[in-house]
């Protein structure tokens, strides 16, 4: 067995894990599992198609940044792409998930979201069709490192950015007043809104992150896989399985059962082979329901 | 003639959503189980009852070629014990788990379904599936009322038990558990036992569907049982009122006609290389129903959800209102 299995375990665990910061967090602090969160990530990874398509038709062939497949276009429609996001996930919330909210049924937000998904990823489709694109058809080689690893350049740069984002999620969480108020709001919602916390603003900046990351995880699959409108609804159960192992609510779990999955998604490619990859997030799932519910990092509930 | 045959064939197709639709009711309308993968339930049972009835296929295991009845209970057994062991893994826990699980569920199904040749064809599926009055299928507008009238019997049977099933005992202490889960398990009920039961009973009702549908038609395959069946399901159950049999079986036939038509409109509406995009359209416009459905009516045409909330604004609300009408 090639030890190759472990960069790309580590490539498609950071999608995963990156994705399930969204989902852990709204679980944790708006109490439902979003089903619509893959198509945050396929409607972030489109709008950042287009804002590079569109900035290629305005100033023309831009080079790639030297050893990269991509240049400064991509990473400019990146950021934009991660605002659109958000700001898709704030109106959603605005529309549907906030007015379920407040009727105080969470399992009708979670049908919502899977009627909202629905909606949207169809909506992606008859807008761009359902034949995958690329963001470059350009050819990487990839180097070998050594222990027969073989990795390319963007691979690097998109590991790279995913610690840096990671980090950055870790330490708001951790550092600052609103990463403190949304920890309140997720462990007692009643005696956080007691001791004043803007209950508000803690769910804006909750889809934001939520959204942003979508994003991001989205165009990495872009970079490396491809896209099509199905992209991130297959993510669905990985980031799923992702956020229940690390344990809810918890960041690096989120992160760190990612990294899991993709790692052992990568072994059963070698192992059994491709057709059966989307069962082990599956196993992984059950074998956490039965053994550690509560997950990795994960707090009981009270 | 032409017509009444169409109609016989919608009708047909239409009650045996309503089918999947009553087990839907009894896990979520009367249990308040949520299930997103009824699909892989669904699948469960039909290729259950395939590989039970078929002709023996050297290309794949079985073929057993046994009568169609015994497909038929041996799907809804399997299909019931896969929701047991479902519900069993996650009952205990919130019920996001469950519905996180049910959609695994469909997706391992699904994976099985394609990959899993020597069990279920492949890609391809499974062909020359038994079909109820086979012998009729020369006269088409004969074999689809001769059809209609089995998978009629079989809803009627289903929908009679469900009604029944509701009012006994056991249904009461269902109805107890989504009212008030505190409350039942005070008066000695195990919350989590009587649910691993609905959702079983609701797995196995699916599965039947499933294998109605299989012999109905004498062909399947994985692309029958994607996430748009779960979908159009939940769409059908809150448009009729999730709680309510009748509303189940209403909904499906309302919402079957809505998808079918707009199916026929789209098909003369766009030409032929557009008309995929343009059922994309139709998903969303069903996908947007739902929310709508959800925001201005929850209760659907004829739910029973009592919705008088205890606490916060709603709820004072309606107190006042109550107060000043009498």
């Amino acid at each position: 067995m090639s030890l190759q299995f472990v960069v790309d375990g580590l490539l498609t665990g950071s999608m995963i894990g990156l994705g399930a910061i969204g989902v852990t967090l709204t679980y944790s602090i708006l109490r439902f599992s979003n089903f619509a969160h893959g198509d945050f990530m396929a409607w972030g990874t489109y709008a950042t198609l287009a804002v590079v398509s569109a900035i290629g038709a305005t100033v023309g062939k831009v080079a790639p940044i030297a050893p990269l497949s991509f240049g400064w276009p991509l990473l400019v429609a990146l950021v934009i792409g991660m605002a659109f996001t958000a700001l898709l996930a704030l109106l959603l919330d605005r529309v549907l998930f906030a007015r379920l909210r407040s009727q105080g049924q969470a399992i009708i937000v979670v049908m919502a979201s899977f009627g909202a998904s629905m909606a949207l990823r169809s909506l992606l489709e008859f807008t761009f069709t359902s034949r995958p694109t690329y963001f470059s058809r350009a050819i990487q080689i990839a180097m070998p490192v050594g222990f027969g690893i073989r990795i390319t350049p963007d691979q690097i740069a998109l590991l790279l950015l995913t610690a840096v984002l990671v980090l950055g999620v870790h330490l708001l969480m951790t550092r600052t007043q609103t990463g403190r108020s949304m920890q309140a709001l997720s462990q007692n919602a009643a005696l956080a809104r007691i001791v004043g916390i803007d209950v508000a603003s803690v769910v804006r900046v909750t889809w934001i992150i939520g959204g942003a990351l979508a994003c991001v995880a989205g165009v990495m699959i872009g970079i490396l896989v491809q896209i099509r409108p199905f992209m991130g609804f297959d993510m669905l159960l990985p980031m799923f399985a992702a956020a229940i192992l690390g344990g809810i609510g918890s960041i690096p779990g989120a992160v760190l059962g990612g990294l899991i999955i993709g790692l052992a998604e990568a072994g059963a490619v070698q192992l059994i082979g491709a057709e059966w990859r989307a069962a082990v997030s599956f196993i992984i799932l059950m074998a956490v329901l039965f053994v550690r519910p509560i997950g990795l990092f994960g707090v009981r509930e009270r | 003639m032409d017509l009444l045959g169409y109609g016989a064939f919608f009708l047909t197709t239409a009650l045996i959503f309503s089918l999947v639709t009553l087990g839907l009711n009894l896990q979520w309308g009367l249990t308040g189980l949520f299930n997103v993968g009824l699909a892989g339930f669904v699948a469960i049972g039909a290729y259950t009852s395939a590989l039970l009835t078929t002709p023996d296929d050297a290309a794949r295991l079985g073929g057993f070629g046994l009568p169609i009845l015994v497909g038929w209970l041996g799907a809804m057994v399997v299909g019931g014990i896969a929701a047991a062991l479902t519900g069993m893994a996650t009952l205990r826990l919130r019920s996001d788990y469950l519905a996180i699980t049910t959609f695994g569920v469909a997706v391992v199904v699904q994976l099985v379904a394609l990959n899993a040749q020597k069990l279920t064809g492949g890609p391809f599926g499974i062909g020359f599936i038994p079909r109820p009055f086979g012998s009729l299928a020369e006269t088409p507008l004969l074999f689809n009322l001769s059809n209609l009238a089995v998978v009629c019997a079989v809803t009627l049977i289903a929908y009679l038990a469900l009604e029944h099933l509701s009012r006994s005992p056991w249904g009461r202490v269902l109805k107890a558990l989504r009212e008030d889960e505190r409350a039942a398990i005070s008066l000695g009920k195990s919350a989590r036992f009587y649910r691993v039961q609905a959702f079983a009973v609701g797995g196995a009702i699916m599965a039947l569907a499933g294998a109605l549908q299989a012999h109905f038609t004498g062909f399947i395959a994985p692309d029958n049982y994607l996430p748009i069946l779960t979908f159009q399901v939940w769409v059908m159950l809150i448009v009729g009122g999730s709680g309510s049999n009748l509303g189940a079986v209403i909904g499906s036939v309302l919402v079957w006609g809505i998808w079918a038509g707009s199916g026929t409109l789209t098909s003369m509406l766009f030409p032929p290389e557009q008309q995929a995009r343009a059922a994309s359209l139709q998903i969303v416009a069903i996908g947007v129903m739902l929310c709508v459905i959800l925001l201005i009516r929850p209760n659907g045409l004829f739910g029973d959800r009592p919705r008088r909330p205890r606490f916060g604004k709603r709820a004072r609300i309606a107190a006042a209102k109550s107060s000043s009408g009498s």
